[in-house]
């Protein structure tokens, strides 16, 4: 009786998770524009979602600004938890409170505080500022996916590997590095998705002239919907299941590996 | 020693360039007039009619989807905790997958299938019954932060009952709790972490959005998100946005000291 009742339980939520988006991915391949009417299978909607010269260069600004925050919050995030260790615990709690706030924070607040900073200095907006301000909220997840990774035993390896001769940068390399490896990897990953996924901050720190994928859905969505977006939504969501189950699978095999 | 203080150096200037003046920026500007000089206008201005309304269902409506979401991921998290590892996996799985797609799209999809002419409605039509008015309403927007927000809820909520013994709940039942006591006793008490992270990671980000009352609420119902938005990017009066966003950050900060009392991992529920 139990198991039933969670049988049909999980089935429902899953209808309620997966319904909308099945709706986008068959209307997505509809001749017709109509969000009502089936008139026949087309690929006109994708073939229009490529030609749009907005969408590929949204699509370009979306990525490029997601790898480099990532890759500078990461540097940032690391050397800062090997910064944060060597601190009195109360500068390092004060330190990882504020360092929780973009975290924690609303992003639309994140978004004016930025954007009124950005006029306050009169830095125009533009995607510098998008890149800063995504640099803003990933450092955070950085820092708590490596942090603990450090512990007392790798301070312990480096001094060993120091006093065998080692320079320090090479103890680094060949100690440090391997051991945080695993959060570093993580905290780019988180990184990158949250400035993929991220429209509210983007919204408020982007100048006129540039759009990453989320603003341009908005600003198009705002206009009228176009099934060229259902086109986009499928490709997104075939792509994040890809990723994931790639991500899965090599998991599964590191799960495998270990077991021996 | 590994750590030096000197790493910390550029994250330190990030947090004053991209966290501590941004944010005193805006108290900066909710505490000035237009012309100036020091003024509590702009907070009180959280007082006229149209602002205290959209206050008033912004919290309305985020607490209606908070309870929502609470109520459907329990269970979730319960099934979840009872199922076999392998299983186990490819819910949770499922559950996280539509969080990669991007917001947007998703409250989108909403859109397709409510509108007049939407999908919901052309099959009412095709079995004989009338069109119904779902979007724009209250009851839409609601919809749309469930759908958006769940998987926030599911995710912290399985994270603690997941780690609650196996043994506690048998030992209940050997002392001869029923199952509804051994639930009110044992379950739930063990799971108001991550109820509490859940919670904060539902009401948030409900409570400021914008953007599901503009899409679900075609422009016609107001939230305090969207009154803020407004005075930003339409009216450029950065001034009473700036101290409406003050007010409305004394409810985060409420929340946060809410996450903080109950949760002691340090935030790690929430990635």
């Amino acid at each position: 009786m139990r198991k039933i009742f969670g049988r049909v339980y999980v089935v429902i939520i899953m209808l309620f998770l997966y319904l909308p988006i099945l709706a986008l991915i068959v209307l997505s391949f509809n001749e017709a524009k109509s969000m009502s009417v089936w008139k026949g299978f087309s690929l006109r909607w994708y073939e229009e979602l490529f030609h749009s010269k907005l969408m590929v260069q949204a699509i370009a600004n979306t990525f490029s600004i997601a790898i480099l925050a990532a890759l500078i919050a990461t540097i940032i995030g690391t050397l800062a938890v090997l910064g944060l260790a060597a601190m009195k615990p109360r500068t390092e709690t004060v330190l990882m409170g504020f360092n929780n706030i973009p975290m924690l924070n609303a992003d639309i607040v994140t978004g004016i505080a930025l954007m009124l900073f950005f006029l306050m200095f009169h830095w125009p907006r533009g995607y510098l500022t998008v890149l800063f301000s995504h640099t803003v909220f990933c450092i955070p997840y950085v820092i708590l996916s490596v942090k603990p990774r450090l512990n007392k035993n790798t301070d312990k390896l480096f001094e060993a590997a120091l006093d065998l001769g080692a320079s320090e940068r090479y103890a680094f390399r060949k100690i440090v590095l391997p051991e945080l490896r695993p959060g570093i990897m993580s905290g780019f990953l988180l990184s990158f998705t949250m400035s993929v996924d991220d429209f509210i901050i983007t919204y408020f720190t982007r100048g006129a002239g540039i759009n990453t994928i989320s603003t341009l859905i908005y600003s198009q969505v705002k206009v009228g919907i176009r099934p060229s977006l259902f086109a986009l939504s499928t490709i997104v969501f075939v792509t994040a299941l890809v990723v994931l189950v790639a991500v899965n699978l090599r998991q599964k095999r590191i799960d495998a590996k270990q077991a021996y | 020693m590994i750590a030096k203080k000197r790493f910390a150096v550029p994250f330190i200037i990030w947090i004053i360039a991209g966290t501590v003046i941004p944010l005193a920026s805006i108290a900066y500007y909710g505490f000035t007039s237009r012309s100036g000089g020091f003024t509590f206008a702009n907070i009180t201005a959280m007082f006229q009619h149209d602002h205290m309304q959209a206050l008033g269902l912004s919290l309305l409506l985020a607490l209606i989807s908070t309870v929502i979401c609470l109520v459907l991921a329990f269970p979730m998290a319960m099934v979840l905790r009872g199922s076999k590892y392998g299983k186990q996996g490819f819910l949770i799985f499922v559950i996280i997958l539509p969080m990669w797609m991007n917001f947007l799209l998703r409250t989108m999809a909403w859109q397709v299938l409510l509108e007049r002419q939407g999908v919901i409605n052309s099959i009412l039509v095709a079995m004989g019954l009338p069109r119904q008015e779902m979007m724009n309403t209250p009851g839409a927007i609601v919809l749309g932060m469930v759908y958006d927000f769940l998987p926030f809820m599911i995710l912290p909520i399985y994270n603690t009952v997941s780690k609650i013994d196996n043994h506690l709940i048998e030992a209940s039942y050997d002392l001869g709790a029923s199952r509804v006591k051994t639930f009110t006793s044992v379950v739930l008490p063990l799971s108001v972490p991550g109820i509490v992270s859940g919670v904060t990671m539902v009401f948030i980000p409900a409570l400021t959005t914008f953007v599901i009352s503009n899409m679900l609420g075609g422009g016609k119902i107001n939230l305090i998100g969207n009154i803020i938005e407004q005075e930003f990017t339409v009216n450029s009066n950065w001034y009473l946005g700036s101290g409406l966003s003050l007010v409305m950050m004394v409810f985060i900060i409420a929340s946060m000291l809410l996450l903080q009392k109950f949760d002691k991992t340090g935030g790690e529920n929430l990635i």
